[in-house]
């Protein structure tokens, strides 16, 4: 029986610069961030990036690891506007493929489903067609003959995700109310690292849970990483909700290149442990 | 021709019942407001004369009691993540009311960017879900503070998709499309005109139509006579004072 534990810096030495990296989570939920720390404590860059997005894109789009993004929107929720991400758009640091919200879940179904394609009735008439001009459309071959937008699959060579529980081989389960679309990032990808607030035993999945919570299958893992508190400053319900404050404190330090600077000489400089120290250390302040 | 107000009810209070509105006569279907003054008016139509339709948490929940804004539900009746409730947009059975950055004659709408979309001015939401949402189910716009900057003569990044642009795509777009009201704290308007282009429907009580032509960056359509958006009832005055929003959360977001 395989045993897929791995360290965050073991997950992310398996990536390369130029890879197609779907993150899961939406907005700033259920992020993956211990994940993405250890990503950017790697010299990996050169990445298309798919994602509902938030900090995650924030975070890679300011240290310049993002080549080209898929997305509909980069949000931290109770912040609209997700300060790096707009900087970096502003300044034209990257590429954006600006879908639909819908398109991007058809996208990762096709490439889920072997399909190079799926129909949607979305983005006819929008500006979506005009910036993205690869876009093709499909006509309906039944009487119909209506047209559709042919969302290209969006196939990930590794997808990063952060759930509430797992077991060591892969199977893992969330216990808030939204699994977000973190399974079809897993199921679209050739390679996927899954990171969770607890490993538990795989008879102890059930134990306080319907089945149902049984969100990603072990035949789409790669990788299992412990991580408690790895979405931080995201939420994970029901374990932990969205670090407002620190939101506050990163929104506000990434409004200058100075302040940000100094923000990550003292949270992202070190290992997830030092993260974690200097977290504590900083509520502590507020005390 | 400003017409003095009779009453002690305020701009948003105004803002809220028009916004209520919207969701008349729609049926078994969610209403998905964004927005302060939206969410008050679907939680108001649902207390009053939209009784069946669905609302959400504001999150994955649907919520079976119509609880005072900010409050948690009490009673959840079904379970409606974002992958569902993108699905559900394609049934159709829903009518949103977005905001809008901007938005023009037509009714395209803009949430993405300001300035050239290849290198913009100022970059804002991305278009999330307003293209999807204008071809599959009624949309409707809220707007908490008319001006020219986000009446515009064209919007620079097409999000939601208007009545010009529909037509222009072709039957798919068309089939489903429809833009029924827009609600600023001016007023409300629509598209029910031949060229489909808008149109002031209604004033909140103590504006003029002047102010809505300096705040309006295109030629608005006005008919000849212009009603008053109605009173809200005792009782819906009462539903949203003292059930609905007893914090007056609304006047943040329309100031009296």
């Amino acid at each position: 029986m395989s045993d897929k534990t791995m360290t965050a810096e073991e997950a992310v030495g398996r990536l390369r610069s130029g890879m197609t990296v779907g993150i899961g989570g939406w907005g700033s939920r259920r992020k993956p961030m211990a994940l993405v720390r250890a990503l950017l404590r790697t010299d990996v860059t050169d990445l298309t990036v798919v994602s509902y997005g938030g900090p995650d894109v924030g975070l890679l789009a300011a240290a310049g690891r993002i080549r080209k993004l898929v997305a509909a929107f980069a949000t931290l929720d109770s912040i609209p506007l997700e300060p790096h991400f707009t900087a970096a758009r502003q300044r034209g640091d990257f590429e954006l493929v600006e879908l639909d919200e819908a398109m991007v879940m058809w996208g990762l179904t096709a490439a889920a489903q072997r399909l190079p394609f799926l129909p949607v009735r979305a983005a006819l008439g929008s500006d979506v067609m005009t910036v993205n001009p690869r876009l093709r459309t499909v006509t309906s071959p039944y009487d119909d003959g209506e047209e559709f937008v042919a969302v290209p699959a969006l196939r990930l060579d590794a997808a990063l995700v952060h759930l509430n529980r797992a077991d060591t081989r892969g199977n893992a389960q969330y216990l808030g109310p939204d699994p977000y679309f973190d399974d079809l990032f897993c199921q679209a990808a050739d390679t996927a690292y899954v990171s969770c607030e607890q490993i538990v035993d795989t008879a102890d999945l059930l134990k306080d849970a319907a089945p149902q919570t049984l969100l990603v299958k072990r035949a789409f893992v790669t990788g299992v990483v412990q991580a408690p508190g790895g979405a931080h400053f995201t939420s994970c319900a029901p374990d932990h909700d969205r670090d407002e404050t620190f939101q506050r404190a990163y929104a506000q330090a990434a409004r200058d290149p100075e302040t940000w600077r100094a923000f990550t000489d003292r949270f992202l400089s070190g290992d997830e442990q030092a993260y974690r120290a200097a977290v504590t250390a900083f509520h502590g302040e507020r005390a | 021709m400003s017409a003095p107000t009779t009453n002690d009810t305020t701009r948003a209070e105004y803002c809220v019942v028009a916004c209520a509105e919207v969701w008349r006569d729609a049926g078994e279907v969610l209403a998905s407001p964004m927005g302060t003054v939206p969410t008050l008016g679907a939680r108001l139509a649902r207390l009053t004369f939209a009784p069946d339709l669905l609302l959400t948490d504001g999150e994955a929940l649907l919520i079976g009691d119509t609880p005072t804004l900010g409050r948690p539900p009490e009673v959840v009746e079904g379970w409606l993540p974002y992958r569902q409730h993108l699905a559900l947009v394609a049934t159709g059975r829903r009518h949103v009311m977005m905001g809008a950055s901007q938005i023009d004659r037509h009714g395209n709408q803009n949430i993405s960017c300001i300035g050239d979309w290849a290198r913009p001015r100022r970059q804002l939401l991305g278009v999330r879900g307003a293209p999807v949402n204008t071809l599959n189910n009624p949309t409707s716009y809220w707007v908490p503070k008319h001006s020219p900057r986000v009446f515009v003569e064209h919007v620079d990044m097409v999000s939601g998709v208007g009545y010009a642009r529909a037509a222009e795509a072709g039957p798919s777009a068309t089939r489903y499309h429809r833009i029924p009201e827009v609600v600023s704290d001016l007023g409300v308007f629509d598209f029910e005109t031949p060229d489909r282009t808008m149109r002031l429907r209604s004033l909140h009580p103590g504006v003029t139509v002047e102010q809505v032509q300096e705040a309006t960056g295109f030629a608005l359509g006005i008919p000849a006579e212009v009603p008053y958006t109605r009173e809200p009832e005792a009782d819906e005055l009462r539903l949203i004072r003292e059930v609905l929003d007893p914090g007056n959360v609304r006047s943040r977001e329309v100031p009296a």
